[in-house]
């Protein structure tokens, strides 16, 4: 494990899928994977933010990777969701998405930058794309996640 | 960083802040050798450890300071304030050498000369100061002492007369009381550690943690009765909750480690200022937040060093007062409910408040008549204020006019209060009140829609709950509500509209059947949040919010309940400032203002009170109202959307209060006729409820209708006075440019461009006058007070005729008048005066003082006939 992880030729990440679509964060970025957590709304807050929820005692801030990336929101609220916890900034963070996969290690070799014609909402919060043999994986950038949403803070 | 090298500078660092204390301490008592052999050790050390390491300047100044204190140890010298001074130097040298060193790890260039000279020489006697033999200061057993220290494995037995208990010497067991307490305050420093801040951080999140589980284990464990878990339970609770009260106290600090800088400040400022100053503090164990202890230090220091700078005198002048020679600054801090209260006092000259009134006014903070309805409580609150010192003259010490704001909205921010108290020559003393800790606080929690929110305890004055049935009604300014709490109108916020979480019209609390009010204060401001639910006070553990959440400021922080889940915490602040109140020293002055302004007249004047719509009734000053008619509404005819009536011979036109009023096409209304000259206009209204005689407070002005002046009680009741000038405005907007191109005869043609200056203090009257002056035609400029009308005058403004009010603050109308016509280019300008005393006597002295005629604040005919006359006999005369 160890060595894969400080193998240049490959990099391990979290696979998740959105509306049918295979992304994938680093692996190392990710604390927690949660099951259906209880969100507490916030108002006033962006459209972005779900909410927030309590993991073992602390405070993380929802995120809904749907309506970041433009996609549109659930249809049944019954689907069970899932949460990815990441650490960002020194704030926690979980990005609501439809499930979560494997963690796969990929190889160097079959990353290839993003193709222009990509709407540019995707194009600003990703690095490229791992070509897997069915999918294509899509690999986010989670500084650029959070690069509009702070500066609308600011 | 070398971790060596970091953990010297952290340990020189605590030494050299005891040093402080303990040198000054010498200087009282030169003849401790206790303290001595205290302060000998840690230069010592200072000066071994830097050979150590290899910082070659620090060492050399070390030494230095070793040699002075080593000969005053052994008592060759005796302890002179000149020696005490020499060695505060060099520790402050060392501390801006620790200083560099802890940024760049290296020492800085260059040397110490000149301080190593000095330090030589008060070691060697060559400072000029004589010498002083050994016999009498320093008692022979010393000596013996020192050499206990330097073997003290070879000294099993101390003979009772030592003195000194060294550092390197385990705790002596028998010895005499005061070896014993040296003994324990050594023994105790020994049994600490040094603990990073982030593991104490981590300790507390873990065990905030493991309070949510035991909370929630009690919860499935009090659905099951008899369950084998309850005994179990039970002991896990007690053991988390005393774990909890421990780890919180690994936070608190005694606060006497905010105070080890104060001594020295004093002593420092005492020799500056040439004052003598006992500095007594008490309670220095008293623990409290290291975070708020942070948030204090700055404050209590800035407190300190204005007591020792404006209180305290110098010894002449108290000499002369008959008070001892040497002032006391007394700093004392204790706990009570929750709170640690510190209160800073002196018996220096106090506060000279008619200082703090002349500045007052000199700033614009109040007028004259204003201060003197303040009691001197209030008027002592100005000190507060931004901008301000009482200090006559800038001294390098304070009186730069950033002081006592800046300590105030220091304590303001961790959820303290200050208060002073003075006496004129017995001093004063404030007394600041704060919160424990900032970690966990009180808070109140309130349901809004679904959801629910923390508001802390501190800023809650108190909760109402209005019911359909309570005493206690909310009402309405123009669809903006207020709720009348003990004859004052308190402006309300419903949160849900705040938090955008109304769902629809059903939703909103005007149709809920029970709501509750929470009074709160934010500076000298109240007002009222409405919200759906009280459930619960609870002590919450405050957590920030995410930074791309931080720009609500609605927000303080979150918190998670006992139930796990997690709430938002309001912070009032920034509900007062969104919902309109700003910065909250402008609401002070602003909130005055409003108030004040008013009050300066207290003449009753008669409304007439209606009803128009809406839930809020009307008012307006009867003066205006030329005549009530009653209309049939079926005879009402439209000319371009216009509603209008025949009346009295010639078309009238109708104008509703709101725009949405509605027009009903028959049945009788009651109408309020304003006129001017031969035009007249009718307000629609649903009913004349009264004419009420009173003393009218505008208490709010209105926000965004047109229309209204503001709102006031009248009858007891939140009432909206209109202002006529806008309606009559709406009714004639057009047929006013025609008559004036039409250029009507007489009046009207006079009136034209003849400019008019009103002065008169109340806003309300201003407001009165100025649609009954530029309907006729007349430009009007109204002012509040003379010395505006002075300004103007200076930058050579003209007018044809001056109105003034009598009764007015700063400058009263006769002083105005006596102004007008004795200096500047506006003696020729003929002056009303205008007041609510009409009896011959006034007329006399009004006359005197150079008014050209006086006419009675409530007549609008007769004041319009006086200035139709006037500027008549002005205009023929030219």
């Amino acid at each position: 494990m160890a060595k894969e992880l400080i193998n240049s030729q490959s990099k391990q990440y979290v696979a998740l899928t959105l509306a049918g679509q295979l992304f994938g964060i680093p692996v190392l970025n990710v604390h927690d994977v949660l099951q259906n957590p209880q969100v507490n709304n916030i108002p006033l807050a962006p459209p972005e933010v779900a909410g927030s929820l309590n993991l073992r005692g602390k405070i993380v801030t929802a995120i809904d990777l749907r309506c970041r990336l433009g996609i549109n929101t659930r249809e049944s609220k019954d689907d069970s969701t899932m949460c990815i916890v990441i650490e960002y900034k020194g704030d926690m963070y979980s990005l609501i998405v439809d499930s979560v996969r494997d963690v796969l290690t990929l190889p160097d070799k079959d990353f290839e930058k993003l193709p222009s014609t990509v709407h540019p909402r995707w194009r600003e919060v990703s690095q490229g794309i791992y070509k897997l043999d069915t999918e294509l994986l899509m690999v986010l950038d989670i500084g650029k996640l959070f690069a509009e949403l702070e500066e609308r803070a600011a | 960083m070398d971790d060596l090298l970091n953990e010297f500078l952290t340990e020189t660092k605590e030494n050299l802040d005891r040093l402080d204390t303990e040198i000054v301490r010498l200087e009282q008592e030169p003849n401790n050798p206790e303290l001595l052999g205290s302060i000998f050790r840690v230069m010592h050390t200072i000066k071994g450890t830097c050979g150590f390491l290899g910082l070659p300047r620090l060492e050399k100044v070390a030494h230095a300071a070793e040699n002075v204190l080593d000969v005053i140890r052994k008592g060759k010298r005796a302890v002179t304030p000149y020696a005490i001074s020499v060695v505060l130097e060099a520790i402050d040298q060392i501390k801006f050498i620790t200083a560099i060193l802890e940024e760049s790890e290296k020492e800085p260039e260059g040397e110490d000369k000149t301080l190593i000279a000095c330090l030589n020489a008060v070691a060697t006697g060559d400072d000029g100061e004589d010498s002083v033999e050994t016999s009498d200061i320093a008692p022979p057993q010393e000596e013996s002492a020192t050499a206990a220290a330097e073997k003290p494995d070879t000294q099993p037995a101390i003979t009772p007369e030592i003195k000194v208990a060294p550092a390197a010497v385990a705790p002596i067991k028998k010895a005499t009381p005061e070896k014993e307490k040296t003994a324990n305050t050594e023994g105790a420093a020994d049994q600490t550690i040094r603990v990073s801040l982030q593991l104490l951080e981590t300790l507390m999140n873990t065990v905030s943690e493991l309070v949510l589980t035991r909370n929630q284990l009690l919860q499935i464990g009090r659905s099951q009765k008899d369950s084998e878990f309850t005994v179990p339970l039970q002991r896990l609770s007690h053991v988390t909750s005393e774990l909890q009260e421990s780890v919180m106290k690994t936070r608190m600090q005694p606060i006497g480690n905010a105070w080890n800088k104060l001594p020295r400040i004093i002593r420092d400022l005492a020799n500056e200022l040439h004052k003598k100053i006992d500095l007594q503090m008490v309670g220095e164990d008293t623990e409290l937040d290291r975070q708020v202890l942070e948030m204090i230090k700055d404050p209590l220091t800035h407190m300190v060093r204005n007591s020792a700078d404006h209180g305290i005198e110098t010894p002449e002048v108290r000499k002369e007062s008959g008070k001892a020679e040497t002032g006391t600054i007394k700093l004392e801090a204790y706990h009570e409910g929750g709170h640690i209260i510190i209160s800073i006092s002196d018996d220096g000259k106090g506060l000279a408040i008619e200082k703090i009134k002349e500045k007052a006014i000199a700033n614009g903070l109040a007028t004259e008549d204003e201060l003197a309805e303040m009691t001197e409580q209030q008027i002592n609150q100005f000190i507060f204020r931004a901008g301000f010192s009482t200090a006559a003259a800038v001294t390098s010490v304070s009186g730069r006019g950033v002081g006592m704001d800046v300590v105030r909205t220091n304590i303001e921010k961790i959820g303290g209060t200050i208060d002073m108290r003075t006496t004129q020559g017995k001093g004063s003393t404030f007394t600041i009140k704060i919160p424990l800790t900032l970690a966990i606080v009180s808070a109140l929690i309130v349901g809004v829609g679904k959801e629910r929110f923390a508001i802390p305890q501190l800023s809650v004055v108190e909760l109402v709950r209005v019911t359909k049935h309570s005493d206690n009604k909310v009402e309405f300014i123009s669809n903006t509500p207020v709720l009348r709490l003990r004859d004052k109108i308190l402006p309300l916020v419903s949160l849900k509209k705040v938090l955008g979480l109304e769902s629809g019209q059903e939703d909103s609390f005007e149709n809920a059947s029970s709501l509750f009010i929470i009074v709160t204060q934010v500076g000298a401001y109240q007002f009222g949040m409405i919200v759906d639910k009280v459930f619960d006070t609870e002590e919450i553990v405050v957590k920030p919010v995410s930074s791309i959440l931080r720009h609500i400021a609605l927000f303080s922080g979150n918190t998670i309940l006992g139930d796990g889940s997690v709430i938002m915490i309001l912070d009032p602040n920034g509900i007062a400032a969104k919902t309109g109140e700003g910065g909250t020293n402008e609401a002070i002055s602003h909130a005055q203002t409003q108030e004040k302004s008013p009050t300066s007249i207290d003449e009753k004047i008669a409304m007439l009170v209606f009803t128009a719509g809406g839930r809020t009734p009307y008012a307006v000053p009867l003066a205006l109202v030329a005549r009530l008619e009653e209309v049939d509404m079926s005879t009402v005819e439209f000319s371009n959307g216009q509603p209008l009536i025949q009346y009295r011979g010639a078309l009238m036109p109708l104008v509703m209060v709101t725009p949405d009023y509605p027009l009903h096409d028959s049945g009788i209304q009651p109408i309020l006729v304003f006129s001017e000259g031969d035009r007249s206009m009718g307000l629609l209204v649903d009913k004349i409820v009264d004419i009420a005689e009173e003393v009218v407070k505008i208490n709010l002005p209105s926000s965004d209708h047109h229309g209204l002046l503001g709102s006031a009680i009248i009858r007891g009741q939140a009432t909206d006075i209109i202002d006529a000038h806008y309606y009559i405005n709406l009714a004639f907007a057009d047929w006013f440019k025609k008559s004036h191109t039409l250029g009507n005869a007489g009046s009207e043609n006079r009136s034209r461009n003849r400019r008019l200056l009103v002065v008169d203090d109340s806003a309300f009257f201003r407001n009165l006058l100025l649609p009954v002056l530029s309907v006729t035609g007349y430009e009007v400029i109204a002012l509040e007070n003379p010395l505006q009308a002075i300004e103007l005058r200076e930058k050579g403004e003209m007018f044809d005729l001056i109105i003034s009010d009598i009764e007015m603050p700063q400058m009263d109308g006769f002083a105005f008048a006596r102004n007008i016509k004795t200096e500047g280019g506006w003696n020729n300008i003929p002056l009303v005066a205008l007041s609510s005393y009409s009896s011959a006597e006034d007329f006399q002295k009004a006359k005197i003082a150079g008014f050209d005629t006086y006419v009675p604040k409530f007549d609008r005919d007769a004041l319009l006939q006086t200035i139709d006359r006037i500027l008549g006999e002005v205009a023929l005369a030219a």
